[in-house]
């Protein structure tokens, strides 16, 4: 077993998100969700993080960021996509600059649907990606081990 | 005596055999007359390094002085000629006055003169004479290479390179007569021909500002010079003498005012405030004259002197007042030394800083301060000479010798960055000797029993602190990588092999000195200590333990870690750019799509330390202290 | 049992050593422990409820099972040398050398710490190192004005020596531990001294001069840190040692609580202010001390 569920941190990045859905990411540090309860660190860095944390749709301009952030996070890493518009583009998808989803320039492990996306949501997502991130881990244990 | 003897005039006569126009006759010479020096100095000090101090009457001493009168007439002309050359008024002045005062001396007062022992030697002196011998002939044999290439790259100034090897040579003659010479009217000789050395040496280049600067620092030490002699000649007027061992044998009868001449001549020579002025401006010369001047020679010559009256000053308000001057020309250089972009301008105010804390250890004159005194010297010179000649290399090879243009050096000149890094550490690093020695400074201020002591270690505390700053903040510009650079690997040698064995050896002797610092202490300063104050200092075991235990850290540590690494595979990895990099390492995407190459700069935090506000401050409150020092009271 | 018997039986049959192994075994699961009490009281000043007491452990062995991300390859030597100093410097400190030289080790274990950012050329790390380096400007002269009021008011530079002396140093040196309690905000990392990298979430330089450091590397920093604590608890028992031990471990950890608090009611201040006020405190109240001991001569 491994400490990785015990200290999930993350790393908290808008798309071209309306705000809504990151004014609720960080309600969840507030002392009423309190995620620091399960060793959630909101970090402002992608080197420390292993949680992406993504709010909003991809469009033109902000593609290569999301991707440059991905690849500077340490393995083994998992992606959240929180709310609608980050799960598909949302009623942005239509837009004339905008991609869609999150999962159109790198992987996407959860979707947290919503509009915006509520905290308790956001931290279930959270949680549930702690358990990808485990199944990560342990994938690249077993590669290291052949 | 022989090698004593050989030393003073050996250099002297290699130097006029430099002369001959041959280039390569001249590198020859260099080379073997170098390695000649470095041997007998080698020989001499394993010899008598462990004997007790030696003193020698010379048969022909009387007509010796006859000699030096007459040499030190005919080149205070020739310097005199020079000076009016130039419509120079203040240094004609003062050495019309300095012959004045000779011929005095030489009507009135020679035919008295009955000096015992001309020359002598003790532990000291050798070290000096090792620091000079090693050091110094090191720096001419690196000359040979940057010599040249100075002339490539200055075509405007003409190419008189034989006379400048000339001139160096002189100088480290002088410079071995200074610290051989009992007679202390010899002493003052000797110490004239430096400061004429020097002048030669700083306005090598006959530009406006290097002969601008050359004339200042003859003014000064000029200066100095003149109030050295009217001090010796007070001296002998009424304690009948001239002798040094006699004079500090004199200790708790004899006037303070000839030792606060004397010692002011020490001061200028070391580049103390109010006078540091003239170590600056000699940065315009050539670097090996920088590295001559600011490591073995001339700096160290004041210094030698203060630590040679040093018994004397020992709880007076003379001592107290060079110590207060050493102490704030410590704290206040180094404060400038954090505003300066210059490589070489940050070396000459460290130089000056780590000066101040020798002329404060001198003027406590308590058996530890004067132990950690020489430990400084020797430190600082073999460090500080690294420093200036590496620097030299990078200068001639990027074109510059800002700082902030030395980014990614460690890729671009591998070779000097190691030696710079190895000198830069050299200088702050614990368990390397400066930081040793002024860690030696601060306990033996702690001991002494007067309101001095907390000031000074006030001083030492900020001055410490301020030092790690500027030389960290040097340290880590260098050392900073990327992978645009790491591609661009350098083109064609760094240097050439003179070179490249200066700098080999200064690096060696950096962390061989550190490594044998308890061994230096025990066979060489400790003895000297002990025949002067009857008791004596040296590291604890347990302190020693710590030592060796950093030492080794500190130098296998980083080397096995980097051998392992070399073998590793590992993922190379963009920086953090807030996810804006583009394809290369250092260029990231600004605003409107506009590619923007990364820079990074150091601070240097002008608005508190600045130069010129600080050079003002210091130079006054030292006016102060060096004006209470020259009253004399005990 | 009294200090002094445990200290006279430590110095009389050599076992030093053996406490500087304690040391350094055991000083990472104090620093950790202390961390994740800090962690506890600074979310309940915030009404929160915060992590559990093991956290800082956890997200350590976190840590340590990621993939690290070097920049180049001498990143990892210089963060290496940088635990392996801290760890000298604490336990040179509890097996009774000379607390001078030991302070220049930490300065060195600093260096290297500042080297480690400095060698990526990435801004954010290289502002944190210079913002780093700033700081130890900054409180470095109290620490040396310290050491040798301690040595003023008891002859000796050792730890055990200090103890031993049975001296009240807090009340020879009461301006001098004023002094120290200010820096030692910036030796624990508080705010508003944190310029260099924060606990807290967000700062201005993201994770300052630890930006670039990932995984193992960043474990081996957080590491350091619990030994650097411990090393500061050693030199604020000192000034509590003349009283019952107990009493003084009391202190000791309430002048840690008085650091949370301050941590938790201030904001992050400008460089400016670090330096300046660090250094007048250090002249007035260090400095000021010194002085009146040397002019009263108190012994």
């Amino acid at each position: 077993m491994s400490f990785l569920k015990k200290s999930p941190w993350l790393i908290h990045y808008d798309g071209s998100s309306c705000n809504g859905c990151d004014i609720e990411v960080l309600a969840c540090l507030t002392p009423v969700y309190d995620i620091e309860r399960f060793g959630i660190i909101n970090t402002g860095n992608p080197k420390h993080a292993d949680i992406f944390l993504i709010t909003g749709s991809i469009n033109h301009q902000n593609e290569p960021i999301v991707k440059n952030i991905y690849n500077q996070m340490p393995n083994p890493k998992v992606v959240v996509a929180v709310g609608i518009c980050a799960t598909s583009g949302g009623i942005f998808a239509e837009c004339y600059n905008v991609k869609g989803g999150v999962d159109k320039v790198i992987p996407v492990d959860v979707y947290v649907p919503g509009c915006a996306a509520r905290p308790e949501s956001i931290i279930d997502g959270v949680v549930k990606a702690l358990g990808v991130l485990e199944e990560k881990y342990k994938n690249i244990k077993k590669k290291d081990h052949h | 005596m022989e090698f004593i003897i050989f030393l003073i005039i050996f250099p002297f006569i290699l130097s006029l055999f430099l002369l001959i126009p041959s280039e390569k006759l001249r590198n020859v010479l260099v080379r073997v007359g170098s390695g000649i020096i470095i041997g007998t100095v080698i020989i001499f000090a394993f010899f008598y390094l462990n004997k007790s101090p030696m003193y020698f009457h010379l048969e022909i001493g009387k007509i010796l002085d006859k000699i030096l009168f007459g040499s030190e007439f005919i080149i205070g002309i020739i310097i005199l000629a020079i000076c009016i050359k130039h419509k120079k008024f203040l240094p004609s002045l003062f050495i019309i006055l300095h012959l004045i005062i000779m011929t005095y001396y030489e009507i009135n007062y020679a035919h008295e003169v009955k000096v015992d022992s001309y020359l002598y030697f003790d532990q000291f002196s050798i070290i000096m004479a090792l620091i000079i011998g090693i050091i110094g002939t090191l720096v001419c044999v690196y000359a040979i290479g940057y010599m040249k290439d100075y002339h490539n790259h200055h075509k405007e100034v003409k190419d008189r390179s034989n006379f400048f090897f000339f001139i160096l040579f002189a100088f480290l003659s002088a410079m071995f007569g200074v610290v051989f010479s009992n007679d202390i009217h010899w002493m003052h000789f000797f110490w004239e021909i430096t400061t004429y050395c020097s002048f030669i040496l700083i306005g090598y280049s006959k530009t406006e500002e290097a002969t601008k600067n050359a004339f200042h620092a003859l003014n000064l030490n000029m200066l100095g010079g003149l109030v050295f002699s009217i001090g010796f000649i007070y001296l002998f007027a009424n304690y009948h003498t001239i002798e040094l061992n006699k004079i500090i044998a004199l200790k708790g009868t004899i006037a303070l005012l000839p030792i606060a001449l004397i010692c002011f001549a020490g001061i200028v020579k070391s580049a103390q405030f109010p006078f540091s002025s003239w170590l600056l401006g000699a940065m315009v010369a050539p670097t090996p004259t920088s590295a001559l001047l600011h490591s073995s020679t001339m700096v160290k010559a004041g210094v030698f002197l203060l630590i040679k009256f040093s018994p004397l000053l020992q709880n007076t308000v003379t001592g107290y007042m060079i110590a207060i001057i050493g102490g704030l020309t410590f704290l206040f250089a180094a404060f400038i030394a954090i505003s300066q972009k210059n490589a070489k301008k940050v070396l000459a105010y460290s130089t000056i800083s780590n000066l101040g804390l020798i002329v404060a250890c001198a003027g406590i004159g308590s058996y530890e301060t004067v132990w950690a005194a020489i430990f400084l010297i020797i430190f600082h010179a073999i460090a500080k000479s690294l420093l200036f000649i590496s620097v030299g290399v990078v200068e001639h090879k990027i074109g510059s010798k800002d700082i902030e243009d030395m980014d990614n050096l460690m890729t671009r000149l591998p070779q000097t960055t190691i030696f710079i890094v190895i000198g830069i550490s050299g200088m702050f690093i614990a368990p390397f000797g400066m930081l040793i020695s002024k860690w030696a400074a601060l306990e033996a201020f702690v001991n002494v029993h007067s309101i001095i002591s907390p000031i000074l270690i006030l001083i030492i505390s900020y001055g410490g602190a301020v030092t790690i700053f500027f030389w960290t903040k040097w340290l880590g510009k260098i050392i900073s990588i990327n992978n645009v650079e790491q591609s661009k690997m350098p083109v064609g040698k760094e240097m050439d092999f003179d070179q490249w064995i200066s700098l080999f050896v200064h690096g060696v002797l950096t962390v061989l000195t550190c490594v044998a610092f308890p061994l230096i202490s025990m066979f060489a300063i400790e003895p000297y200590i002990h025949s002067i104050y009857n008791s004596s200092h040296g590291l604890g075991r347990s302190n020693v333990i710590i030592m060796i235990i950093m030492v080794m850290l500190i130098i296998l540590l980083p080397l096995i870690l980097m051998t392992l690494q070399k073998r590793k595979q590992f993922h190379q990895k963009e920086v953090y750019m807030g996810g804006r990099n583009v394809d290369t390492f250092l260029k990231f995407e600004g605003s409107m799509g506009v590619k923007k190459e990364l820079n990074n700069k150091n601070y240097y935090l002008e608005k508190y330390f600045n130069e010129k506000k600080i050079n003002d401050l210091g130079i006054w409150l030292s006016l102060v202290a060096i004006i209470i020092m020259l009253v004399g009271i005990k | 049992m009294n200090l002094n018997d445990i200290i006279l039986a430590i110095e009389k049959n050599k076992i030093s050593l053996i406490v500087a192994l304690v040391y350094i075994i055991f000083a990472p699961i104090i620093g950790g422990l202390l961390a994740g009490i800090d962690r506890i009281i600074t979310a309940r000043m915030q009404n929160r409820v915060g992590p559990p007491l093991l956290q800082p452990f956890y997200d350590v062995f976190k840590l340590f099972s990621k993939k690290t991300m070097w920049i180049n390859r001498f990143q990892g030597p210089f963060v290496f040398c940088h635990l392996i100093f801290m760890i000298c410097t604490g336990a040179l400190f509890f097996e009774g050398r000379d607390i001078l030289l030991i302070i220049f080790m930490l300065s060195v274990a600093s260096i290297f710490f500042i080297l480690a950012a400095y060698c990526t050329s990435s801004p954010f790390s290289i502002i944190g190192a210079e913002r780093e380096l700033l700081l130890i400007m900054a409180y470095e002269p109290m620490i040396l004005i310290m050491l040798v009021g301690f040595y003023k008011v008891v002859g000796s530079f050792k730890f055990y020596e200090i103890i031993l002396s049975g001296k009240h140093l807090i009340l020879y040196l009461p301006g001098v531990f004023l002094g120290f309690l200010y820096v030692l905000t910036i030796k624990f990392r508080k705010s508003p001294f944190d310029l260099s990298y924060s606990h807290h979430a967000h700062q201005e330089i993201t994770k300052g001069i630890t930006t670039d450091l990932s995984a193992k590397s960043l474990a081996v920093i957080e590491i350091s840190h619990w030994y650097e604590n411990v090393f500061l608890f050693g030199l604020i028992f000192i000034f509590f040692s003349s009283f019952n031990w107990i009493l003084a471990i009391i202190i000791t950890l309430f002048v840690y609580f008085f650091e949370i608090l301050i941590d938790n009611t201030y904001a992050r201040v400008k460089w400016e202010w670090v330096l300046k006020s660090s250094w007048a405190v250090a002249l007035i109240a260090g400095g000021g001390n010194i002085i009146l001991l040397y002019l009263l001569n108190i012994k």
